[in-house]
Formats: C-alpha cells, sequence, structure tokens
C-alpha cells in the first residue's frame, strides 16, 4: 500500500482531508455525520462510549470524543466541517476551536483575527475602488 | 434564449446566517460587512434574474463521504434546507427549474463536463447564506435556484483552472437554452480563512485582494495556481475561492465592475464582494 505525497503535506499546522485520511478516519466522520439528528446528539450525550463503539471508532477515536479533545480528534481524522457538528451545537464556536487548536484563551483568538482588520479603510483607499458606505 | 445578467461573488459562512437570523445586521461588529451589500441587493432588483445559479459546496448535509462527487447540479423542482448540526435556524424551500437544469446537465456534459446530477439535494448554509443575503428582505425568494455544487472538502479537489473551464462551459449551455431567461451566477465561499489545526486563524488580506484583482481583470493568476499553492496563502477553507472562478469563467474577458467591496474579519474570514458584469 503506497499513499501519494503532496505538496500540502509540508504546511505546518494544517490538515488536509484528503483520501488517506477520509479512508482512515471513515467511522469517526460517519459518527460526526450523524449529529445532522437532533435525536443522535442527544444519545451521544446520553451515553458517548456505547455511541462511539456503535460506529467501530478507534479507541483513540473514541478516548478523544469523549474528551472534547479538537485538536486530537483533527489529528485522528475528523473533517473539520463534520468536527463542527459536534461542536457548535454544545457552544463551542470555531474561534472556541480555533484557540484550542493553538492553546491559547478564545478573548485572544478572537482578538488575533480583529488585527487583521487594522488599517482597513486605509488599504482599500490605497488600492482603490473600493466601496466605503 | 436565456443570457447572463451578471455574476455576483459572496462569503457563504454560517456566522453570517445567523447575524442575519439575530437580526445583528446593524451592530457595530456587523454594520459594514452587511451595508456593503445594499449596492448588490439594488443591482439585483434592477436586472431582475428568473435563475440563480449558485456555486457553492456541500459541508456534510446532502453529501457524505461515502460518495463525493467533484461536481454535482441540482436537477429539481424544489430544494430543501434541512439541519446540518451547527445549530443554524432551517430557512424556507426553494424553488428550482427542472428543464432548465437538464438542459444544464446536457449541455455541459456534452461539452464534457461529466457532472452528477441530483434529483434530491438539501441546501445547506453554503447555498442558503447568499440566497438570504439578497432577498431576504423578500416575502418570497424572487428568483428560482439552481444548486450547482463543487467538492472543496475532500481533496483531491478540481483544480481552480477546471473551474474556470467551467464556467465557460457554463455559459455555452446557458446561451443554448432557448427560453428568454435572465441568469445571474454567484461565486460563493472564500475568502481566506482557516478552521483548523495549529495554523487556524489565518487571513492574508494582501492575497485576498489580490485574488479580487485577478477575478476581476485576470482570472488565469488565480486559476493557474496549484490546490496546494492556494492553501498556502489562503488556508484549507480558503480554497473555496476556487468556485468564484465558476462565475467568472462564464462572464466574457473582459468585464465591468459594478461593486467591489472587502472586509476582514468577518468570524474568521476575509469577506469579498464583487458584482460584475458582462460589457454591454
Amino acid at each position: 500500500m503506497s499513499w501519494q505525497k503532496h505538496d500540502y503535506d509540508r504546511i505546518p499546522g494544517t490538515y488536509v482531508f484528503d483520501g488517506k485520511t477520509a479512508h482512515s478516519a471513515y467511522g469517526l466522520n460517519k459518527l460526526l455525520f450523524s449529529f445532522n439528528h437532533a435525536s443522535n446528539r442527544e444519545a451521544f450525550e446520553k451515553d458517548r462510549a456505547a455511541y462511539a463503539d456503535k460506529y467501530g471508532v478507534t479507541q483513540a477515536q473514541k478516548a478523544a470524543l469523549i474528551a472534547d479533545d479538537f485538536l486530537g480528534l483533527l489529528r485522528l481524522g475528523a473533517n473539520i466541517y463534520y468536527l463542527a457538528k459536534m461542536a457548535v451545537p454544545r457552544g463551542f464556536s470555531v474561534q472556541d476551536a480555533g484557540a484550542a487548536f493553538q492553546d491559547i484563551s478564545t478573548e485572544e483568538f478572537k482578538a488575533k483575527l480583529q488585527e487583521k482588520g487594522a488599517g482597513l479603510i486605509e488599504r482599500l483607499e490605497k488600492e482603490g475602488g473600493y466601496w466605503n458606505g | 434564449m436565456a443570457r447572463i445578467v451578471g455574476g455576483v461573488t459572496t462569503s457563504h459562512i454560517p456566522a453570517i446566517g445567523n447575524a442575519m437570523w439575530d437580526k445583528k445586521e446593524q451592530t457595530p461588529y456587523w454594520k459594514r460587512f452587511f451595508d456593503g451589500y445594499e449596492p448588490v441587493k439594488a443591482w439585483l432588483a434592477e436586472k431582475d434574474p428568473d435563475i440563480a445559479i449558485v456555486v457553492y459546496n456541500d459541508h456534510g448535509l446532502n453529501f457524505f463521504l461515502d460518495k463525493v462527487p467533484t461536481f454535482a447540479l441540482g436537477c429539481a423542482d424544489h430544494y430543501h434546507n434541512a439541519d446540518e448540526g451547527w445549530g443554524l435556524n432551517t430557512l424556507r424551500s426553494f424553488e428550482g427549474d427542472a428543464e432548465f437544469s437538464w438542459h444544464l446537465a446536457e449541455s455541459l456534459i456534452g461539452q464534457e463536463f461529466d457532472l452528477t446530477t441530483c434529483q434530491e439535494m438539501l441546501v445547506d448554509h453554503g447555498f442558503v447564506v447568499p440566497m438570504a443575503l439578497m432577498w431576504r428582505h423578500l416575502p418570497e425568494w424572487p428568483v428560482k435556484g439552481i444548486p450547482l455544487a463543487v467538492n472543496t472538502v475532500q481533496h483531491p479537489l478540481p483544480s481552480a483552472k477546471r473551474c474556470l473551464a467551467l464556467g465557460h462551459a457554463l455559459r455555452k449551455a446557458i446561451e443554448s437554452y432557448p427560453e428568454d431567461k435572465k441568469v445571474v451566477i454567484f461565486g460563493t465561499g472564500g475568502m481566506s480563512h482557516q478552521l483548523q489545526g495549529e495554523r487556524a486563524g489565518i487571513i492574508d488580506v494582501d492575497y485576498d485582494m489580490r485574488c479580487m484583482e485577478s477575478v476581476i481583470h485576470r482570472p488565469d493568476w488565480l486559476a493557474n495556481q496549484t490546490t496546494s499553492e492556494i492553501i498556502e496563502k489562503a488556508g484549507t477553507e480558503g480554497v473555496e475561492i476556487i468556485m468564484w472562478l465558476v462565475m467568472r469563467g462564464a462572464l466574457q474577458d473582459k468585464v465591468n465592475l459594478v461593486h467591489k467591496h472587502y472586509h476582514v474579519p468577518i468570524s474568521n474570514t476575509g469577506a469579498g464582494v464583487l458584482v460584475l458584469e458582462d460589457p454591454a
């Protein structure tokens, strides 16, 4: 068995969801996909371990599911859009998840995002042609 | 004959959906972002399109990883939104135009774009957020919606170049429809953002601006980039920008810029809006 290498493999802190991951984490993502239904989200909350066993996930994936370990789940093959189906309804925003990935507080993570908008209006004026009210 | 009235680019992130639902448009965080859509809404009202083709990616509502079509076209009379597990409110359903869709399918497959046809297709935030951005102020959706889904979730993705070429073919498909229909195309998603991993939170304003200029004036610049190159700059989710090229490919080589709007940050993303028209 030989998995193809890709240019994106060398981008740090980045988990590109490709065939290799999709194949190895199929059960985990199928579990996360089931959260499109509220009844499944509730069943998971009632007994996470039993729910995980139904989908045949690995022991490591099961432990990460029980512990809300988002970075762990990502490393174990969760697709970010599917992971959101677990995180968002339970009160974790994408900023909370981003902060968890970087091991900083959500406020720090949000502040870093906000900094990206510094000097925006001046920048757009210099560039020219942008709407500004 | 059907004709294209123009193309629009827009973000489609769920945070925008929630802001609209919670009526936060005029709060300080959101005001500048939403106000920049007013000229788009006025342009749409003036052009009065019959059909909106929405180029978007499904995020795991209609398609699971058991079957991932590279390009998928809605060919139904109706499309429904549903719970996608993200806490978004479910929006009212959309009317489609099956005859028009099947014409597109015949033409595109005839031009060797072997896409997947869908007679049942749930539409997620990628489709509904742009529709709501444009027309939530009206009691009914004023257009028939045609979902055109591009796989940007599970790699390998179609290349940026392929997306541009799909746009070229889409133009031929639209213009060969015998009925008089006015068609607008929405290229959705982007701009730079990465939700996942230790690199989460990247936004590259310089790259976003170069992408905006490229889509207006020189789409080849973006179209010639590899998926890895785009991810490196725009992030794993920012790669959605390739869907703008489907819209752009459906317009002429030279276009008129009607409106250009950029705001950052919106949630984790840079948000770019373009309205483009073919020259008169």
